[in-house]
């Protein structure tokens, strides 16, 4: 070391932090290997005693979380051999494939509102952060503190009059019910994080492009937007997880068309009680993207998950 | 009631305002050309405001309405009574619902507890930048990204008594039979069992602020505390403690809201039970208002509820800017 630091740790200091930080992220990591391993067990290995670290995998959990089946007689299975490695997974049960599951559904409907409302929010979201930033707004403070508040009410509370509402309006387990709810549950914290990423934007250049002639609107999308992208991706990042991981609302306001898989995955069942390693399968398609994000994205999220605490 | 002020937010929703908002593309925005900086402001700042007036706001105002009323959403054709305080006073004087609150209570305290402890001890190794410390706190980051209601319910194949991991890894160290104790079955070990899941899927959010706070700490202090031969334990006390703490608080005040609307991991977990351990208010509220369909109660304590969280809150944030002033 070059140069000597009082604040810079020793290295056997280092050492010690290190190993324990490690340890721990090893050991929270457990319960997700967990799921992503018995995805790939058989139901018999997914249940069985003591719990199986090495097991001969198979895929199962996937056929089944894709498929609905149906128990067919010898004759007819029989007469009828198996032409995939799909049919003769589901063989070994004496079974058949009857169609596919409801669950490629549930995922597309998680991708549709999930981009949706994310894009409504962050949309709606920068025009208001850029208001917010830049113009004097007669009771900004209470404004945006009212904007803050309204992620203080339990999800259920909301969800009665939300409820009779959307039955009265025909918005109940439609996308765009669901779409214009999470936006306004995301919309808050998308005002907040784009705010605070638009005022770290110099007011300089807007300035300059208003003298050149531009307008409002053109210095905003022409200069501000450009120089903001970051921070609109970073929030949109956060609105999708935010809309992707939903349930509570999910749950009460949905039942079959606008169904998104959270509600959807814990009621996989199978033969003679829950399909673990299905649901198992589901849960890791599910929360797989999540993860791969987040590891991609990290050094963009912190700010998000911190409500704009956390600054570069 | 309910029937006119749904026509009415129909309408509303065609405002000029919504609609010159929602299309600013050139061909518009060259006619509004003139338009002062003021009437900008509004036209962007409007669609927000409307939007939760209409989904958060008005909501909450029929709510009010409804809490005075005898109303249940599965019987709409059935003549609607204003019944005053009285779902209120049912409510306040309902000794199965001061259990329930007993079990959130409990719940957030363990929860904020041991996130406030380990999610601190986490940060604070964090800091000490060994190499690679970035990675790592990805890591455990991961958990608080994910749904919670699949977590909850994975969770629920963890606990299961013979064959699932968590009784056996407390099994192998224990040296218990791990059949011999279901941390969702036993009303002694349930209310252990959501807060246990909900401390590995928080804890990294409380360690994420406390980093920050860290980090903001200017190394110039310490320098001068050298300098002073302040011993690394007083250093710990008179600085690293007090300048994270506005942080620390700030954690705390978003966890606590959090879990006490804490809905979906408990859910898919216990559901409630066994009996109603872990059956927090906001579990018990959906049963009030989607199962046994008591609209008019169940509203009333939405309302109660929301007026403690949102009390509750108030009184912290003036604590925390009193913290934050020193």
């Amino acid at each position: 070391m070059s140069s000597f630091s009082v604040t810079e740790p020793s290295t056997r200091s280092k050492w010690f932090a290190g190993s324990l930080v490690i340890l721990y992220a090893l050991i929270t990591m457990v319960p997700l290997a967990w799921i992503m391993l018995t995805g790939f067990k058989s139901p018999a290995d997914a249940i069985s005693y003591p719990p199986k670290v090495i097991f001969d995998p198979t895929l199962e959990g996937y056929v089944n979380l894709f498929t609905t089946r149906t128990r067919q007689t010898d004759e007819f299975l029989a007469a009828n051999p198996p032409e995939t490695w799909y049919e003769e997974i589901v063989r070994q049960y004496d079974m058949v494939i009857a169609g596919p599951s409801k669950f490629s559904e549930r995922f597309l409907n998680s991708v549709i509102i999930g981009f949706g409302s994310t894009f409504l929010s962050v949309f709606l979201g920068t025009l208001a952060a850029y208001a917010f930033s830049r113009f004097k707004i007669p009771l900004a403070d209470d404004l945006l503190f009212f904007i803050l508040s309204t992620r203080m009410m339990p999800p259920i509370a909301v969800a009665i009059p939300i409820f009779l509402m959307y039955r009265q309006l025909g918005l109940s387990d439609t996308h765009l019910g669901m779409i214009l709810l999470y936006t306004a549950v995301n919309i808050s914290l998308a005002v907040w994080l784009l705010k605070s990423f638009i005022d770290g934007i110099p007011t300089e250049y807007e300035e300059a492009a208003l003298i050149d002639g531009y307008t409002r609107f053109q210095a905003f999308y022409k200069v501000v937007l450009p120089q903001a992208a970051t921070g609109i991706a970073s929030t949109a990042i956060f609105c999708l997880i935010f809309a992707w991981n939903e349930y509570a609302f999910a749950v009460l306001l949905t039942s079959g068309t606008a169904q998104t898989a959270p509600p959807f995955i814990p009621t996989i069942i199978g033969v003679g009680g829950l399909d673990w390693p299905a649901v198992a399968a589901g849960a890791t398609i599910f929360l797989l993207p999540v993860m791969i994000f987040t590891v991609a994205l990290r050094k963009h999220l912190l700010r998000g998950i911190t409500f704009g605490a956390v600054r570069k | 009631m309910g029937h006119l002020t749904t026509g009415k937010l129909c309408q509303m929703t065609e405002t000029p305002l919504t609609r010159a908002a929602n299309a600013t593309p050139p061909s518009v925005a060259r006619k509004i050309k003139g338009l002062s900086d003021r009437a900008i402001a509004w036209i962007f700042v409007g669609p927000t405001i409307f939007l939760l007036l209409a989904i958060n706001i008005f909501p909450l105002i029929w709510t009010i309405n409804l809490s005075f009323t005898n109303f249940r959403a599965n019987r709409p054709n059935r003549e609607v009574e204003y019944v005053g305080l009285r779902n209120y006073e049912r409510i306040l004087t309902d000794t199965d619902i001061w259990l329930n609150m007993q079990a959130t209570a409990h719940f957030l305290f363990w929860t904020i507890v041991l996130q406030v402890l380990i999610g601190f001890t986490l940060a604070y190794l964090i800091n000490k930048k060994f190499k690679g410390n970035d990675l790592w706190t990805t890591i455990i980051v991961l958990p608080m990204m994910l749904s919670p209601a699949v977590v909850g319910n994975f969770w629920k194949f963890l606990y299961q008594p013979q064959i699932g991991l968590f009784n056996y890894i407390v099994a192998f160290f224990t040296g218990k039979d791990p059949s011999s104790f279901e941390m969702l079955g036993q009303v002694n070990l349930a209310p252990w069992s959501i807060v246990i899941v909900d401390t590995w899927m928080w804890t990294p959010f409380v360690m994420l602020i406390c980093l920050a706070g860290l980090r903001s700490i200017p190394d110039y202090i310490y320098e001068a505390a050298e300098i002073d031969r302040a011993s690394k334990w007083r250093q710990f006390w008179t600085i690293t403690v007090p300048m994270v703490m506005p942080f620390l608080m700030l954690a705390v005040l978003f966890r606590g809201i959090e879990n006490f609307k804490m809905f979906d991991l408990v859910v898919q977990l216990t559901g409630g039970g066994p009996g109603s351990t872990t059956e927090l208010t906001s579990i018990n509220l959906k049963r009030e208002a989607f199962e046994k369909w008591r609209t008019g109660y169940a509203s009333a304590y939405a309302i109660i509820l929301f007026v403690t969280v949102f009390g509750l809150a108030s009184i912290y944030v003036k604590a925390l800017n009193k913290v934050k002033e020193r």
